[in-house]
């Protein structure tokens, strides 16, 4: 489509003097107006994504003066993940008087994940009710980040958990991980 | 009889109008994307693969970083509400042009005695890392509680809906800042609040 106006340049040719020709002032806008909208396809796109994320989160009911809340749950359903220093993490399943196969694991894929999956299967083989699923308790101890804490609620949300609360450390699951060397 | 000849039009199109358009969208693009305001915390989000995006109205957003606690809540009018309750409580008084100032504030961090400082303040003043000291939020001293109470009543009174909460924490932080925050905000019974993230790659 360029366009290259050249009628009213040339002309004689024989004169000796070499005349310049006239260029015409015309540019083609063609590639101008092609980044012009790539840029805005960009800016617009941008705009819309960079609204934050956000993670709902309900923590379970603070009221102590109710005992009916308090719900009394198997504990071969329970899988602890204990967060410690280093981006290190540690789970059990069980009680923490006798925790089963504590194992000192990683996030991401390779690591809890992985453990969780494993562990869903198998809580349905136990209980046999869908509905019966794994109980994830989640608890940060003072050593962990808030990175630790949004990496593990997105575990829950990517394996599918359907009940996980955040609960507070007690003391022998702070010995249990100072034994284990991800709590100092 | 002469034969009529249809002169040949040229396939080139003007091009100058299509290019202004574009690049006057451009411009509103740009400068739209650009106008947000500046944080007086930044904090590094932590990513996650949730893809809820942030409610508009209606939210309040506390910031956790380094330390520091910054709230912030959006629309001017509820603003302007919740310093009045506050002025209230803590017995100050506040020009209208004050009122005004503080509802452009989009998030502040400083102790209710420093209010009027910060508000006196230009837009890129407040700004500074390290003038905003955050809000105290000890058990003697608590007022972040009150303005978390004073934002929700503002809320209820102007839009009669319930405000809503969200966690803006930095990476680092450790988690007993992030409990702090959780447990002022569970002692008012809020158990329900969005934490703020940014969108993960594709990576795993």
């Amino acid at each position: 489509m360029a366009e290259l106006d050249t009628s009213s340049g040339g002309g004689k040719k024989g004169g000796g003097k070499v005349r310049s020709k006239k260029q015409s002032t015309r540019v083609d806008l063609t590639a101008m107006v092609d980044l012009a909208f790539l840029l805005i396809t960009f800016f617009m796109l941008t705009t819309t994504l960079a609204k934050p994320q956000a993670m709902d989160l309900a923590m379970p009911d603070k009221d102590k003066d109710k005992p009916e809340s308090k719900l009394e749950i198997a504990d071969n359903r329970t899988m602890t993940i204990l967060l410690g220093q280093n981006n290190r993490l540690e789970w059990y399943m069980g009680l923490v008087d006798n925790p089963k196969t504590p194992t000192v694991d990683n996030y991401g894929r390779n690591g809890i994940r992985k453990a969780i999956l494993e562990k869903i299967k198998e809580v349905r083989g136990i209980t046999g009710d869908p509905k019966k699923g794994l109980i994830v308790l989640i608890k940060p101890s003072d050593k962990s980040n808030y990175r630790n804490l949004v990496d593990i609620l997105d575990e829950m949300k990517i394996t599918g958990v359907q009940t996980y609360a955040i609960v507070d450390i007690t003391s022998p699951e702070i010995g249990l991980m100072k034994r284990d060397g991800i709590y100092k | 009889m002469p034969k009529v000849k249809v002169p040949r039009k040229s396939t080139a199109i003007d091009m100058t109008a299509m290019c202004d358009v574009a690049f006057l969208l451009l411009t509103f693009f740009i400068l739209t994307a650009t106008a947000r305001q500046p944080e007086p915390l930044p904090v590094d989000t932590p990513a996650s693969t949730v893809k809820i995006k942030l409610p508009e109205t209606d939210i309040a957003t506390l910031t956790v970083g380094q330390g520091k606690i910054f709230f912030g809540v959006k629309g001017q009018q509820i603003r302007i509400n919740m310093l009045n309750r506050i002025a209230e409580k803590y017995s100050l008084q506040f020009t209208e042009e004050e009122k005004l100032r503080f509802s452009v504030i989009e998030s502040f961090g400083v102790p209710v005695g420093n209010l009027k400082q910060l508000i006196a303040l230009s837009g890129d003043e407040r700004n500074q890392p390290g003038l905003q000291t955050g809000i105290p939020a000890d058990s003697t001293d608590n007022q972040l509680n009150e303005w978390i109470l004073a934002a929700r009543y503002a809320t209820k009174e102007l839009n009669n809906t319930d405000l809503r909460f969200s966690i803006k924490g930095d990476s680092k932080e450790e988690y007993p800042e992030i409990k702090k925050v959780v447990d002022i905000l569970q002692k008012q019974n809020i158990n329900k609040f969005s934490l703020i993230t940014s969108l993960r790659q594709a990576e795993n």
